[in-house]
């Protein structure tokens, strides 16, 4: 890679720092803002005062906050994110275990939505005032109102309990089905890896109405984006001058528009991945689907904190560096950010 | 090349209309002026006058909104107003180029330049990449831009805006048309920089049998270097003649107010002449002469349709009922 | 008035009846205002009444909106869950659009150690996935009313923070300003009445459109247990209600919630956009 490049890709992480701060300040300070006695809570309900005591003394509790914030960091550093009461798990090895199925999930969703919005956007932006158009500028307006609770619930009515169509949502598979041996996490992937196509078609078909649930979410804010941008960049100058140098409309189109339209639109992204990655918590809730989201939930019904303050922790961390990677593909499509500095 | 008999082109009553949410704005009535083959024709008039929707409109390139309500424009016997999409196509960058005001607005900003003009080089010709990228090259060097193999990888923010005028002229006349339009060329750039540009398009002109519509509100600059101008006020073409004639007895009183207000460097700021009013709004029903109320010579007759046009002298015509 | 106030009413005014669809989420407002307003004594049947009718009866004439698991009437439940939820919006989104663009606007206008810290605060919230961020606070926190208003306008702060400091800082060097500073106006003077003012069209049309986001989100939480506890009537409680007889065939006791839910939001969408529209018809699109 040219050396522009990997400066700015150094610069980028250097930026990132502040975030990532931040991030473990605030889940810190999040942490120690539990309602009542933390060590009574941690001890357990039938501990006798001296036990209490104990896990105070353990857990640092007793020693001040400053103390407190570096013994969290060392914690952290060694991947320690405390342990839940319902599983009596470590919560760091739950969430290891948990983050490939919301990972897959939230993939998909995304992928989906990029494949209907992106084209749906361009085309509006080409026929202006069309059928197309009108449904494309209607589907942006109401998808940002649909509530993603409701539209998964419905989603599931229809095509479930109506038309028979969708398996029960209950997880990524079957009850009877033995998952694939693990390789990526992704149950898609790996079924093809392991040569079933038997238990592809049975984890594609549990993931079908969770995706489209996500890929609707998705879908207005991407839609929305790209047919303003594009139709921006279609009424430029540097378009109006490739067209009055008699280039072919394909390569207008695609070499000097839609390059140009895509820069708003990646940027863009950052503010859709912040949006999936809290609905993909509902998501999961409505489809039963054992990622992260699911797990902190269930975590929270049973006044179990730390799992939600790691899901909270990991959720961000994750949120960030998808940032970074929208910050450097931006970077490496628009040669002024590479040269400028 | 052939030369046939007749001019290269010939634009008869373009008129075109602009729909937006105020309303209807007639903003061409009736706009004709010819072009013959190698000739440097100066297109002038105010802001507003025009000059730049009519480019747009030979080249087909006007913005949505805009509508050709009539009139042709017959380039070497083809109505260009007329044709279709893939005819102009093939027109377009090939026999008849354009290059715009405001060059590096005008350029792809996430594209080298070089790669722009071999894009338009190999869509034009037969040329392989390798070739094509020599000619590209070539050019740079010939719009006498410094180091051409360097800016061939240059992006349009690093270069200056004359330099991005450079390339825009070296794009257009990459495949050798007959005719350029060159809209407001040197218009915000440095005298230095304006007097180079011209000369350079001037050169090229010359060297390859080129006609050249040169487009400009500054009628010294076409003074120097047009052999004919038209002269355009509020959508109207109100003279046409050679340039030596014009100066020496502009017919319209329009033209003569344009010419005196050209600032002479032996006057003082007091002999300044200015024009009174500004364009009509082209929403409002207009007189059949849009100069009529800025005009000191206006007179009844003047609103009696249609706008005439008075033969002044050998190729010199003035829309007028008084001229001068 | 100033003329320009005015002027802006009366294009207000020719927005909303040309747009067809600006006029539409107004009524529907209204309505929903009403509701809000009056809802608690035009309901057929007390909402937090149990047994009413019979549990998870289908829509029918009795009750229009039929019945939830606890014989409750869902028609009475939505119409007074209106006044919940556009409270909780209106409030949170006050209290963030008032303290967002104070602070940007402090940020914008002197600028250094005031910018940097505003700054650092925006950028601490906006490194979260803003919904999981609220779903951390509220799990901390403990849910209640007063606690969801709070962390939604915490999650909205950055949006007016950025907005206001934009704008103040193009017009910091507006001749106006220049000229109120060697009249000998304070700082402060040139801010709040000469600056501020000013700023405020992006700004409401940004409060129009957060109210349907402060709505999803006060519900969203409420839907995963985040937010408003039963027994209260709330669009989004009651959808959670629900959800499990959607997947058996008791529609109506999570539609009829989510539609209102639906429709609320839609209306404030709306009306932002043509808001946006009337401020700047540039950026129509």
């Amino acid at each position: 890679m040219s050396n522009p490049a990997l400066k700015m890709i150094r610069r980028r992480l250097a930026t990132a720092l502040p975030g990532v701060v931040g991030v473990i300040v605030v889940t810190f300070l999040l942490n120690r803002a539990l309602p009542g006695d933390p060590a009574a809570y941690f001890a357990g309900p039938a501990a006798t005062p001296q036990a209490i005591e104990e896990v105070r003394s353990r857990l640092g509790l007793d020693r001040s906050l400053p103390e407190q914030f570096a013994l969290y960091l060392r914690d952290l550093a060694r991947g320690d994110l405390g342990y839940s009461i319902t599983t009596g798990q470590p919560v760091a090895s739950d969430l290891r275990a948990r983050l490939p199925a919301s990972i897959e999930l939230a993939t998909c969703g995304l992928l989906l939505a990029l494949a209907v919005a992106l084209p749906l956007g361009v085309l509006a932006a080409t026929r202006p005032g069309s059928g197309v158009d009108h449904v494309t500028r209607l589907l942006a307006t109401m998808g940002n109102s649909l509530p993603v609770f409701f539209t998964g619930l419905v989603l599931v009515y229809l095509f479930y309990y109506l038309l028979g169509w969708a398996p029960p949502p209950l997880g990524r598979l079957e009850v009877f089905r033995a998952p694939p041996p693990q390789v990526t996490g992704s149950f898609l992937i790996d079924s093809l890896l392991a040569r079933d196509p038997g238990l592809f078609a049975a984890a594609a078909r549990q993931i079908v109405l969770p995706t489209v649930t996500l890929g609707l979410a998705a879908l207005a804010p991407i839609t929305r984006m790209t047919r303003a941008s594009m139709l921006g960049v279609l009424a430029s100058d540097y378009v109006r001058t490739a067209r009055a140098n008699g280039l072919a409309p394909r390569t207008v189109l695609y070499v000097y528009a839609l390059r140009n339209a895509m820069l708003p639109v990646v940027t863009t992204l950052g503010l859709v991945f912040s949006f999936l990655l809290g609905v993909s918590v509902v998501v999961e809730k409505i489809y039963a689907w054992p990622g992260i989201g699911a797990y902190a939930l269930e975590a929270v019904i049973a006044s179990d904190y730390a799992p939600v303050q790691g899901f909270v922790l990991t959720m961000a961390l994750v949120y960030v560096a998808l940032n970074l990677l929208i910050d450097l593909v931006y970077g490496l499509i628009d040669p002024r950010i590479q040269i400028e500095s | 090349m052939s030369q046939a008999a007749g001019p290269l082109l010939s634009l008869e009553g373009l008129s075109l209309e602009f729909r937006g949410r105020g309303g209807i704005s007639r903003v061409l009535d009736g706009v004709g002026l010819t072009v013959g083959w190698g000739e440097t024709v100066g297109l002038v008039g105010e802001s507003g006058s025009g000059k730049t929707v009519t480019a747009l409109a030979i080249m087909g390139v006007l913005p949505s909104g805009a509508l050709v309500t009539g009139g042709r424009a017959l380039f070497r016997g083809t109505d260009l107003l007329a044709a279709d999409e893939r005819t102009l196509r093939r027109y377009r960058g090939s026999e008849i180029a354009m290059t715009f005001q405001l060059a590096r607005a005008g350029l792809n900003p996430i594209r080298p330049v070089g790669r722009q003009i071999e894009d338009v080089i190999r869509h034009h010709t037969d040329l392989g990449q390798t070739e094509a990228r020599e000619r590209a090259i070539a050019l740079l060097s010939q719009v006498q831009i410094p180091d051409p193999r360097r800016i061939y990888n240059a992006y349009p923010f690093e270069l200056s805006g004359g330099m991005c005028q450079r390339v825009m002229i070296a794009m257009a006349v990459s495949c050798s048309p007959s005719l350029l339009i060159a809209d407001e060329p040197a218009t915000g750039l440095d005298v230095c920089t304006q007097a180079a540009v011209l000369d350079l398009i001037g050169d090229l002109a010359q060297g390859r049998q080129m006609a050249t519509l040169l487009i400009s509100h500054d009628l010294g600059l076409l003074g120097e270097r047009a052999d004919r101008i038209a002269v355009m006020h509020a959508g109207h073409v109100v003279e046409v003649a050679p340039t030596a004639a014009l100066f020496a007895s502009p017919r319209h009183p329009y033209s003569a107010k344009l010419i005196s207000s050209c600032p002479r460097p032996s006057a003082g700021l007091a002999d300044l002449v200015t024009i009174p009013g500004t364009i009509p709004d082209f929403r409002e029903p207009l007189p059949p002469c849009r100069f009529r109320f800025r005009c000191e010579r206006a007179a009844p007759e003047c609103d009696e349709p249609p706008l005439p046009r008075i033969e002044a002298g050998p190729d010199h015509f003035v829309a007028c009922r008084r001229p001068l | 008035m100033s003329a320009s106030v005015i002027a802006q009413i009366r294009h207000g005014r020719q927005a909303i009846s040309q747009n067809p669809l600006t006029l539409a989420a107004f009524l529907l407002l209204g309505g929903l205002v009403v509701l809000a307003l009056f809802g608690e004594w035009m309901v057929p049947h007390d909402p937090m009444a149990t047994g009413v009718g019979p549990r998870l009866a289908p829509p029918s004439q009795a009750h229009w909106f039929g019945t939830d698991h606890l014989g409750r009437d869902i028609l009475s439940r939505v119409m007074v869950a209106t006044r919940l939820d556009l409270l909780i919006a209106l409030s949170a989104v006050t209290l963030s659009f008032a303290a967002g663009s104070a602070a940007g606007a402090a940020a914008g206008f002197y600028g250094g150690w005031v910018e940097k810290i505003v700054t650092r605060v925006v950028d601490t919230i906006m490194a979260f996935p803003l919904f999981v961020l609220a779903m951390g606070i509220m799990a901390a926190v403990g849910t209640s009313v007063a606690n969801i208003i709070l962390t939604v306008a915490l999650i909205n702060f950055p949006s007016y923070a950025r907005i206001a400091r934009a704008e103040v800082n193009v017009r910091r060097g507006a001749g106006y300003v220049e000229a109120a500073r060697l009249a000998g106006n304070s700082p402060r003077r040139i801010l709040a009445v000469h600056i501020y003012p000013n700023c405020l069209p992006p700004l409401i049309v940004q409060a129009s459109m957060n109210m349907g986001w402060a709505i999803l989100s006060a519900a969203g939480l409420s839907f995963i247990g985040l937010g408003v506890r039963p027994p209260t009537a709330e669009w989004g409680i009651m959808v959670a209600d629900g959800s499990a007889f959607m997947m058996s065939g008791e529609w109506w006791v999570s539609t009829f919630p989510g539609i209102a839910l639906m429709l609320a939001v839609l209306s404030f969408n709306l009306m932002g956009d043509g808001l946006r529209d009337m401020v700047d018809p540039r950026r129509r699109t």
